[in-house]
């Protein structure tokens, strides 16, 4: 098994999504222990362009060959862009979570739940003990 | 990524399609004693290429197919009741009498009284067993049940005016279809986690109570859990819900733990659906159908699905009672034509008569009882998440000291190489590489050890040869499966493809 990856300029939240912040924009993904977890991802169905968010609202359904699961978005705000080459080609997010299967990118209305979330070393901690 | 083996299936048996020869025919009619006349034109097609075969190639595909299958008639298989657990020859044979089989369902009420005697009998064991005495087997299927237990609390608390009761709570363990119910039914799904011990976390459960009570329609809970544990507080569970003004539904797809020994209506439960195919016997899977009537307390009856079979004049000592069809006063409606699944009832009738009260409850004794050996025979070999007494079924969290590469799936697909039916696998979802293992109460002391010892021997493999594991099965009549490709190019039907326009 290769070793799970933990970039650490992101930050983790305990559901496994990771969040890049720059500037007001978010972009949001699944951890790679995430992908690792569910296994073959097979389908992606993203909520609308535009759709607004409560922090721990979803942002998209992935399913895999085990399980489906909700994608929840740690700030609040505005979905302005979804990565819609994962409708097509879902096993990016496998290939490259942290990269090319980024999931939505976020305009953060309010960026306070942020520091609620973990560094690298933490979440790598966190899921080490699951 | 992990990319399973692709390798095409050996060709096992040519499709219907491929053994077709023009003008071959497998019956012979007889002469026809009526003028014939032809068919209009305009309803002809010359498209539809349908596979021209005697009896015998009939026959001979059909056995070939049926023994590359493996069935619990077969072999060991541990998805239990969950799937399908033994169905007695009784039920079938029972079934197939003329009386019942070829009853129209159109037939009137008094040439159908047998039919509805046994329905009537049927309705009143099942609410007997739970102690919810109020039965409706119109739901065709668990799905059905669960549909239609939602709809009769959301129409129970919109008649009384209580209109802000939207959300039913559903924790974190439960089956796929209660959530998927309770979106169906036009309410809103609050998650619940489950504590270290796999039971509901009741603080969760009292905050969200107390500051969204109001809210609450109910409760949706599948007793025991679906980790196989019997909810150790279902009690105060209940006590709360009930104080915050829900009703308590069970799922009772794990009713294989409990007949004879707990009735849920008597913990305070409201309404339940019972699956026949799971807990009493009836066929399930490859077809079904499935048959999942609900039982409730007395403030739901009336919304019950109908029709449900009522005595419309009382009998005597010379005279049976007259049975009959009614629609329940204040019913949700129906869910299919007819009267659910008939055939069903038959067979549920069947196994709930030859076992009678007292062998029910060692149906589910002994269910527990093999569940449990089984359990603590693999306890030193295989991590078990949650250890304590089990129901009918039990978790193993299928990851080796010594071999961090082996999966739940690669375990599941070794077991097909000693003849044994893979687990559930995956499932619940919040344990990571479950293994759910179901070996219900009809399987003898040698079976279980058989499976345990084939379990240790595979622990073995994955620590000294995990090739043989990920490569496996290597004796069934195919290889591993590309589920990836088989998730997302859905073609289900084999048969030819229609020519082209023109062709």
């Amino acid at each position: 098994m290769a070793a799970m990856t933990y970039p650490s300029d992101l930050k983790y939240a305990k559901s496994d999504e990771w969040v890049r912040v720059e500037g007001d924009i978010a972009t949001l993904g699944i951890s790679d222990y995430a992908q690792d977890a569910l296994n073959d991802l097979v389908y992606v169905q993203f909520k609308p362009v535009g759709t607004k968010l409560e922090a721990g609202d979803a942002v998209c359904e992935v399913e895999s060959v085990k399980a489906a699961s909700e994608v929840y978005s740690p700030v609040a705000g505005e979905i302005i862009e979804v990565n819609s080459a994962l409708q097509e080609a879902p096993e990016t997010i496998n290939a490259d979570p942290y990269g090319a299967g980024w999931l939505v990118k976020i305009r953060v209305s309010d960026a306070s739940p942020l520091a609620d979330l973990m560094d690298s070393e933490a979440y790598k901690a966190y899921c080490e003990s699951r | 990524m992990n990319v399973m083996t692709k390798q095409a299936p050996k060709e096992l048996e040519p499709l219907i399609y491929d053994l077709s020869a023009a003008g071959r025919t497998g019956a012979l009619l007889p002469d026809c004693d009526v003028p014939p006349s032809e068919l209009p034109a305009e309803l002809l097609r010359d498209t539809l290429r349908l596979p021209e075969v005697s009896e015998l190639q009939v026959i001979r595909h059909f056995v070939k197919l049926s023994q590359l299958n493996h069935a619990i008639d077969k072999a060991f298989y541990p998805l239990g009741s969950c799937t399908m657990k033994y169905n007695p020859k009784l039920n079938e044979d029972m079934a197939r009498l003329a009386g019942f089989a070829q009853l129209h369902p159109l037939a009137d009420t008094e040439s159908s009284q047998g039919a509805l005697a046994l329905m009537y009998q049927l309705q009143q064991w099942l609410g007997e067993i739970v102690g919810l005495k109020h039965v409706s087997l119109a739901p065709a299927a668990g799905a059905q049940g669960e549909f239609s237990g939602i709809l009769m609390i959301r129409k129970y608390h919109l008649e009384r005016g209580d209109t802000k009761r939207t959300k039913i709570l559903v924790p974190n363990s439960a089956h796929g279809t209660n959530p998927a119910t309770v979106t169906m039914a036009g309410l809103e799904v609050i998650e619940l986690p489950a504590n270290d011990g796999g039971d509901v976390d009741l603080d969760a459960l009292k905050r969200v109570c107390d500051e969204r009570g109001d809210e609450i329609a109910g409760m949706m809970i599948t007793v025991p859990n679906t980790l196989g544990l019997f909810e150790a507080h279902i009690l105060e569970v209940v006590e709360i819900v009930h104080n915050a003004g829900g009703l308590m539904y069970m799922d009772g797809a794990n009713m294989n733990a409990l007949m004879g020994v707990v009735k849920p209506g008597e913990l305070g439960f409201d309404v339940l659906h019972y699956n026949l195919h799971k807990t009493f016997s009836t066929p399930h899977g490859g077809g079904g159908p499935g048959s999942g009537p609900v039982g409730v307390d007395d403030k739901l009856k009336p919304y019950l699905p109908g029709p449900i079979v009522a005595i419309l004049e009382e009998g005597s000592d010379d005279e049976a009672p007259l049975y009959g069809l009614v629609m329940p006063e204040k019913s949700i409606g129906r869910l299919k034509a007819f009267h659910g699944n008939f055939g069903m009832h038959v067979r549920a009738y069947a196994y709930i008569r030859a076992y009678g009260a007292e062998g029910l409850c060692d149906v589910s004794r002994h269910a527990v009882l093999n569940a449990n050996y089984v359990r603590a025979r693999l306890m030193d070999t295989y991590k078990i998440p949650y250890p304590r007494y089990c129901g009918h079924e039990f978790v193993v969290e299928a990851r080796l000291d010594g071999a961090p590469d082996v999966h739940a799936l690669d375990i599941s697909k070794r077991l097909i190489d000693y003849g044994i039916h893979p687990p559930t696998n995956y499932f619940p979802l919040i344990v990571p590489e479950a293994l759910l293992i179901e070996p219900t109460e009809t399987e003898t002391k040698e079976t279980l050890d058989e499976f345990v010892e084939v379990m240790k021997i595979i622990a073995e493999e994955a620590r000294t040869n995990p090739e043989l594991l990920h490569d496996a099965p290597h004796s069934a009549p195919t290889r591993r499966l590309d589920e990836v490709r088989a998730a997302k190019q859905l073609v289900l039907c084999c048969r030819p493809a229609l020519p082209e326009a023109g062709d």
